[in-house]
């Protein structure tokens, strides 16, 4: 049974009380969510025409299901997502790094998490610089006598999304290696000590004992980093290569800012969108897999 | 093995380099881009074509000065401001508000009201923006502070709340139960208990909270289409395009948007790690 604080009377007496502390929260959601999605089912099904608004039905998701740049951008999404488990491998090298080097721990981790704290603007607009093609990489290539493979990465119809992915890493892994090394720093001593005893090396040390205790975290981790390549990635492409050359790096958030606002016909966005929040449902099913714990259980 | 031995001590410092080596290689990736922001921010034109990479030399603080007059950086700096102090200010209330109300009354609504916060927190603003920008256009807030104070507030409530009820449910319920045989109502325990003792984790989601909000640029884009009324982030992409060909003073223009952040983190890191750990501390 969950304990269950004395019930006062002044709480039974007023039965609106918490709704009433609700009430500002509620009309924000209300306004900024629910209304908006309201609203997008809504215009999906509309078009603008020169004599006024009409209703057309399911005509607009016909026309972005036949649109070959809406598969592309879904497609820009999914190849993003691909480095979700690249940054979590590094971060959770890093972090185990971290763990086993007191010398200096905390300047490293200061130093590994600063890009999360700069702006996705910034980061995007000094890595146009740095990716171009006379940018570092580049430089560092033709330095190594590896001139051969020098390209402008964000102009290259086939490299954009791997050097935004790249960019994504930069700056999102450090959240990563502090999410792990808290966790790390929060396990029980005694069995990593019992696994050296028993003649564990380095890796069977983490593989069996270390990881295992950390799957929540990995998982969280994991979950919002498939929540940002889905939901949050406009920035970059905004600042970076504005979704080209040609669609190579349109995203679905960018698709559906470049119909409702450059190419003005805000049916078709609508009907962006409902496919994108259907897919994010499906992220809604994971994140309550590692955030949803229920008032109740939780008492 | 015994700890005390030289050998081992030897050993074990011998062992550790590889290691280090890789965490030097990942602290040099990571702070490569600040650097060259920082660099480049202090060259002359002439200095940057002829090195990218290296030192500033001549080393010239025109750019610093240009980015703060030929631009409006410095308005845009002041409506970041006001744009991040107002949506901390409305959501970190409202949110308290409203995570006081699920700790401490039991009423109908109470777990759906928790799992929609949840879920919520997953919505992408890319979904919500054309019905919001339809309606800041109608109701006449379209191009002012207000309309992206208002989304911002909005968009940071599930989160916070999320954040507040996970440290509100851990303050000691035995004290709001003697403050309320004392004759306190609610409203004078959540503002003379609930809030007092909940001040680091207030100040913590504060601190991730203005992250937020100061480095945003989507919403900012398309609410405030204005040059007066734009702040930083999107001010920044009008700066890049005014002035394509002076790399410096780009990067100058970055680096006046980048400090307050720097800053507040330089100050504040254990609060940044103390926030994000928190949010996902089950």
């Amino acid at each position: 049974m969950p304990k269950q604080p004395a019930v006062p009377k002044n709480r039974r007496k007023n039965k609106l009380e918490p709704y009433l502390y609700l009430a500002p929260a509620t009309l924000f959601i209300i306004i900024v969510f629910v209304y908006p999605i309201i609203e997008i089912f809504h215009t999906s099904l509309l078009q603008n025409t020169a004599s006024g608004i009409k209703t057309i039905g399911l005509t607009n998701y016909k026309l972005v299901v036949q649109d070959p740049v809406f598969l592309e951008a879904l497609g820009n999404n999914g190849k993003l997502l691909i480095s979700v488990p690249f940054m979590t491998v590094l971060a959770l090298m890093v972090a185990i790094l971290l763990f086993e080097n007191t010398r200096g721990r905390i300047l490293y981790r200061g130093i590994i998490f600063l890009p999360y704290i700069l702006a996705i603007p910034v980061v995007g607009q000094t890595f146009v610089y740095l990716l171009g093609l006379n940018g570092i990489l580049n430089t560092l290539l033709r330095d190594f006598g590896l001139g051969f493979l020098t390209i402008d990465w964000l102009g290259s119809a086939t490299w954009v999304i791997p050097s935004i992915s790249l960019v994504i890493i930069y700056r999102e892994m450090g959240f990563g290696v502090v999410l792990f090394l808290a966790r790390l720093m929060s396990l029980d001593k005694e069995t990593l000590e019992a696994a050296a005893i028993d003649g564990a090396n380095w890796w069977q040390k983490h593989l069996y004992v270390t990881l295992p205790q950390m799957s929540a975290v990995i998982e969280f981790f994991v979950v919002v980093e498939l929540i940002t390549m889905l939901s949050w990635v406009f920035s970059y492409v905004f600042t970076m290569t504005g979704g080209g050359p040609g669609f190579a790096s349109t995203v679905m958030e960018f698709y559906i800012w470049e119909h409702a606002f450059a190419f003005r016909s805000p049916g078709i966005a609508s009907a962006l969108a409902v496919f994108l929040l259907l897919i994010t449902s499906v992220l809604i099913v994971l994140q309550f897999r590692v955030r949803g714990r229920s008032l109740e259980e939780a008492e | 093995m015994k700890p005390g031995n030289p050998s081992t001590r030897l050993w074990s410092f011998l062992s550790s380099i590889p290691k280090h080596i890789i965490l030097i290689f990942f602290s040099v990736v990571a702070l490569y881009p600040v650097y060259y922001m920082t660099v480049t921010a202090f060259k002359t034109r002439q200095g940057w074509l002829h090195d990218q990479f290296g030192l500033p030399i001549p080393f010239t603080f025109q750019n610093m000065i240009d980015a703060m007059n030929k631009g409006n950086i410095p308005l845009w700096f002041g409506n970041s401001l006001i744009v991040t102090i107002a949506s901390l200010v409305a959501s970190t209330i409202v949110s308290a508000l409203a995570a006081f109300a699920l700790t401490r009354f039991h009423f109908a609504g109470r777990s759906f009201f928790y799992n929609s916060m949840i879920g919520l927190m997953v919505i992408p603003p890319a979904v919500l923006i054309l019905p919001l920008f339809v309606l800041m256009v109608n109701i006449g807030l379209i191009n002012t502070l207000p309309s992206v104070i208002i989304i911002y507030s909005g968009l940071l409530i599930p989160f916070s709340v999320y954040l507040l009820v996970s440290f509100f449910r851990s303050l000691p319920g035995e004290l709001f139960d003697a403050a309320a045989i004392d004759g306190c109502t609610n409203l004078d325990i959540f503002l003379r208990i609930t809030m007092p003792l909940s001040t680091p984790a207030l100040v913590t989601l504060i601190v991730v909270n203005a992250l937020f909000v100061w480095n945003e640029l989507f919403v900012a884009l398309v609410f405030l289409q204005d040059e007066s009324v734009k702040t930083l982030m999107p001010g920044l992409t009008l700066f890049k395009g005014h002035f394509t060909n002076n790399e410096p003073l780009i990067m100058a223009g970055s680096l006046i948007a980048t400090i307050p952040m720097v800053l507040l983190y330089l100050f504040g890191q254990r609060l940044f790690v103390e926030g994000l750990v928190a949010g996902a501390v089950k």
